[in-house]
């Protein structure tokens, strides 16, 4: 485990690959952009001189369960992550300073890095009570919130806290608990919803953006199109007994020994778009409905309102991969054309890069 | 111009006063304020939660067998104890009893818990306050092996492995970028440990960040995720089928194989890894025995982990149950949680409006809503806080009492009330420590006591899993596998009204959860939290919290470098999205005040 010089460069060849690849990549990435053969070795000037990938990753009202999860990444190790990928400068969780000391990192990051870093935030601001719920540094979070989002890249919203507003903004979200992009407009947001979100989703998702060099595809709601485009129902292992109407009709019933649908105990399956079932939990071991308890959709929209967790679902109209997340997600106001070179190619190329196209959201916070 | 408060602590606010905000490595927001005297001794302490979510205020009106989702969600670090809380709670309630097997699942389930946060606790939230990560480049790898080698048998020790990864570190800190390790204390007079030492407990950090992953996976198997697994109230979810028709679908040979196995490498993380690091590191401040405040007076724990299902009887339970006041270890005080003399919360200091600030509420009868007020001698202002008034009020937290008494929870009053019993696995293990140590019993009522106590715990818990888990094979062979209890799932077969409450020992210390239920719906939820109790404000009488009281007459090297302050704080593991909640009286959405 000898380190080498930590440039994102020697980071991908340690992983294998390859200079002819790395300049192949550099080029597809200039191309995917827009841009001419000139940005291409700019970007590759870059990568191979410029620093990890600095991220921010701040917490407002949360549970941390999504920095729980995190760490539990098999691959790539947590450990390899923080030491190779990126530079997690900033995380109240984890991080050695506190107090004057952590905050100044904040403000020297917005300095040296501007434009140049990820701010990844778990958990939502609330906004009543002059926005105090949630006091950071003597202040009001969300002020912490706006001006770190003021000068990043990008930003990741962890966990369906960040995404939709999760547990604290159920009814009757006593705190004004407000999802990310209806405080900042002007950035591209990257969903990751989930209560948490899957451990290697999270890695996938940094890991993807520190080798590609850029944003993954997002749907329309703004999710990474390659974790939440099927719906867990999709790829359960239980499926079968859905389709032969072989159901689980009570707790710890000889159908729940044999491993039967869950269906009627009240699985939302059918209607989360997750990869639980397909990439499964914690390395594989499991996931909630293979170890006997229906999904609650915990990475939807609302989910905490949408009755108990022990209805069944009423609203199925025909099963079947017969609409995928965009469709359902047209209604909602979403993300659109989203590109954005990511990490050190961004200083080669800031000035050419796409400007996200979004349409602001008019719906009030809840 | 000093005042002593009732519970024997000596406040002076007239000297400097330093600020810590955010107080990190902690679960949620924290914020710390000490005045300091002419030699820098800290005179008066103040505890500060800055953040409150209103859980309760939201389960209000819902189903009850949904509640243990709701309140999972007040922690994702503690994840499941809550959830194990509520299910409780809500089974009391409708007088619902689990089977014996979803009694061994759930202590499973819930000692994993006590491995998993006390490991990552220790080394990824606590042990940068003991170990100097940049001493460790200059460490002699050699030097190190040898060290490693004299305390245990973990074979990751050789002088190849620590030259390696010291080469790692190296050149992370030549590359400028520090990360979490950025703006650290390093080279603070208050770190001991020799270079090597620092840099076998580098190594381990980073080799727990790997294990505890691992761990975990019990938590998969039985609740199919974590963190955030699933629990039901009338036993758990997971059904056992060993060898019949279907029996891949279900607990089932391979599956009960995985958790066996991730046991028995749990307890050897923790006794060739953990436990030698704590007493390492103990052997190298046990002059720097600061932080005890009330440990040494009042502890409280309410007992846990049955050894038969439905059974909540002191001697049940395998977790110590009682009270200790005025440091008397001769006299166990029993708890009721129905009783509502005992249990009483109070918001003299907090940020909430009671009908009378001097009087506290029983849970059942919980009735709060937010008040966001700060005191006249408050520098700064509403929404740009430099200095708090203590006078005032001044947290989210409430400040819950036991007979109008502040105590301690967790792992160290676990360990002393243990002790005073002559409980079996908690006084001798703590009387081996000390006396390799060559410390006395008072030494157990310290920072450094609190974060052994924990290690022991760790231990502690890995050896009960692996005790539930052979009860759960025995039971399965004697051809029992009932999982859960269904006689009540339904909301028909329950009373109009009912009202229950549920605890637990979580990692932190005494959990409990209140219910009323009207209806087939939640009409009163109150949940009082390990942290509420330790890092509660001042109450009405001018009583101190653990937090606060901990820190009184701790000596501090640099005050600009608070390294003493957060070294005794995350000895206690803070949980601030736990410690904070509330029920609003009527239910109704608080008034919005929209920033900017």
């Amino acid at each position: 485990m000898s380190g080498a010089t930590e440039t994102f460069y020697s980071v991908i060849r340690r992983q294998g690959m390859t200079r002819r690849s790395f300049h192949k990549f550099c080029s597809l990435t200039a191309a995917s952009l827009g841009l001419g053969p000139l940005a291409a070795s700019s970007i590759a000037n870059a990568l191979e001189t410029k620093p990890r990938l600095p991220v921010i990753w701040l917490h407002g009202l949360e549970c941390t369960c999504c920095s729980e999860s995190f760490i539990r990444s098999a691959h790539p190790l947590i450990k390899d992550a923080l030491l190779s990928m990126i530079s997690l400068d900033y995380d109240d969780t984890i991080m050695a300073a506190a107090g004057h000391q952590a905050e100044a990192i904040l403000e020297e990051t917005r300095a040296k890095y501007k434009g140049r870093y990820v701010l990844a935030v778990e958990g939502n601001p609330p906004l009543n009570e002059g926005g105090m719920f949630c006091i950071d540094g003597g202040k009001p979070f969300v002020e912490k919130l706006r001006s770190m989002a003021e000068e990043s890249m990008a930003i990741i919203a962890w966990g369906t806290c960040a995404s939709w507003g999760c547990v604290q903004a159920a009814k009757p979200n006593p705190t004004g608990a407000a999802p990310i992009d209806k405080v900042i407009t002007n950035k591209p947001i990257i969903k990751v919803p989930g209560c948490p979100p899957i451990a290697e989703v999270m890695s996938g998702l940094v890991t993807f953006i520190t080798t590609f060099g850029k944003l993954p595809e997002l749907d329309r709601q703004g999710r990474p199109s390659m974790f939440y485009s099927e719906r867990i129902h999709d790829k359960c292992y239980r499926r079968s007994h859905f389709d032969a109407g072989q159901f689980v009709e009570e707790w710890d019933d000889e159908y729940a020994r044999k491993g039967y649908c869950l269906y009627k105990m009240g699985c939302k399956g059918p209607t989360t778009y997750n990869a639980s079932s397909a990439l499964r939990w914690n390395g594989g071991v499991s996931f909630p409905i293979q170890s006997g308890h229906g999904g609650f959709g915990c990475s939807e929209d609302g989910f905490w309102d949408k009755g108990s967790f022990y209805d069944r679902l009423t609203t199925i109209k025909q099963f079947g991969i017969e609409e995928n997340a965009d469709q359902i997600g047209m209604a909602a106001a979403g993300v659109v054309g989203l590109t954005v070179a990511a990490h050190a190619a961004i200083t080669a190329v800031k000035r050419m890069t796409h400007k996200p196209d979004r349409a602001p959201h008019k719906s009030k916070p809840s | 111009m000093a005042v002593q408060t009732p519970n024997g602590f000596n406040l002076d606010r007239s000297g400097r006063r330093i600020v810590i905000d955010p107080l990190t490595r902690i679960e949620g927001h924290l914020r710390v304020e000490a005045n300091l005297d002419s030699d820098n001794v800290i005179r008066n302490a103040v505890s500060s939660g800055t953040m409150w979510r209103g859980i309760e205020v939201i389960l209000r009106g819902r189903d009850p067998r949904d509640a243990w989702a709701f309140t999972e969600r007040i922690c994702g670090v503690c994840t499941g104890t809550h959830a194990l809380t509520s299910v409780r709670a809500v089974e009391n309630a409708l007088g619902i009893a689990i089977p014996e097997n979803a009694n061994s699942i759930r202590n499973i389930m819930q000692l994993c818990l006590l491995v998993h946060d006390h490991l990552v606790h220790f080394y990824h939230l606590h042990a940068l306050d003991w170990v100097d990560v940049v001493s460790a480049l200059k460490a002699d790898p050699k030097s190190t092996s040898a060290l490693a080698q004299s305390i245990s048998p973990w074979p990751l020790s050789s002088p190849g492995y620590f030259k390696d990864l010291q080469i790692r570190l190296t050149k992370f800190f030549e590359s400028g970028q520090h990360g979490p390790f950025k703006n650290g204390y390093w080279g603070h007079p208050a770190y001991k440990l020799p270079p090597e030492a620092n840099l076998m407990a580098v190594a381990h950090y980073l080799e727990a960040l790997d294990f505890q992953k691992e761990i975990v996976k019990i938590q998969a198997i039985y609740g199919g995720k974590n963190p955030h697994p699933n629990w039901l109230v009338g036993g758990v979810p997971c059904a056992i089928n060993i060898d019949g028709t279907g029996a891949v679908g279900a607990i089932n040979m391979e599956r009960l194989n995985i958790v066996s196995s991730i046991i028995d490498r749990s307890i050897e993380f923790v006794e060739h890894v953990y436990l030698p690091d704590i007493v390492a590191i103990c052997s190298f401040y046990k002059d720097w025995l600061h932080g005890g405040g009330l440990s040494s007076k009042n502890v409280m724990s309410y007992g846990d982990i049955p050894e038969n299902a439905n059974d909540c009887s002191a001697k049940s339970f395998k977790l110590p149950r009682g009270v200790i006041l005025g440091g008397n270890l001769n006299e166990i005080l029993p708890i009721d949680h129905g009783d509502p003399e005992q249990i009483q919360e109070f918001v003299a200091h907090s940020w909430y409006k009671y009908p009378s600030d001097c009087c506290g509420l029983h849970p059942w009868d919980g009735i709060t809503e937010p008040r966001f007020e700060l005191g006249p001698k408050l520098k700064g202002s509403k929404t740009d806080i430099k200095e708090l008034d203590e006078g005032g009020k001044y947290s989210w937290i409430k400040a819950p009492r036991w007979r109008g008494h502040a105590v301690e929870v967790g792992p160290l009053a676990r360990y002393i009330i243990g002790y005073a019993q002559g409980k079996a696995g908690f006084k001798e293990p703590a009387e081996r420590l000390l006396k390799g140590l060559n410390l006395p019993l008072t030494a157990l009522f310290s920072t450094l006591g609190r974060t052994a106590a924990r290690a022991l715990e760790c231990q502690w818990a890995a050896h009960q899993m692996r005790y539930f888990q052979d009860k759960l094979v025995m039971h399965i062979k004697a051809g029992n596998t009932a999982t859960a209890d269904v006689s009540r799932w339904k909301p028909e077969s329950w009373h109009k009204e009912a009202k229950g409450y549920g605890f637990s020992e979580a990692p932190r210390g005494a959990l409990g959860h209140w219910i009323k239920i009207k209806g087939a719906k939640i009409d009163n939820y109150q949940c009082v939290v390990p942290t509420t109790w330790n890092g509660s404000p001042r109450d009405a009488k001018g009583n101190i919290g653990a937090f606060e009281a901990s820190l009184i007459g701790t000596p501090m090297v640099d005050p600009h470098r608070p390294l003493e302050i957060l070294r005794t704080i995350h000895s206690f593991d803070p949980c601030l999205a736990c410690s904070t909640h509330v029920m609003s009286p009527d239910g109704q959405e608080m008034a919005s005040v929209n920033v900017r």
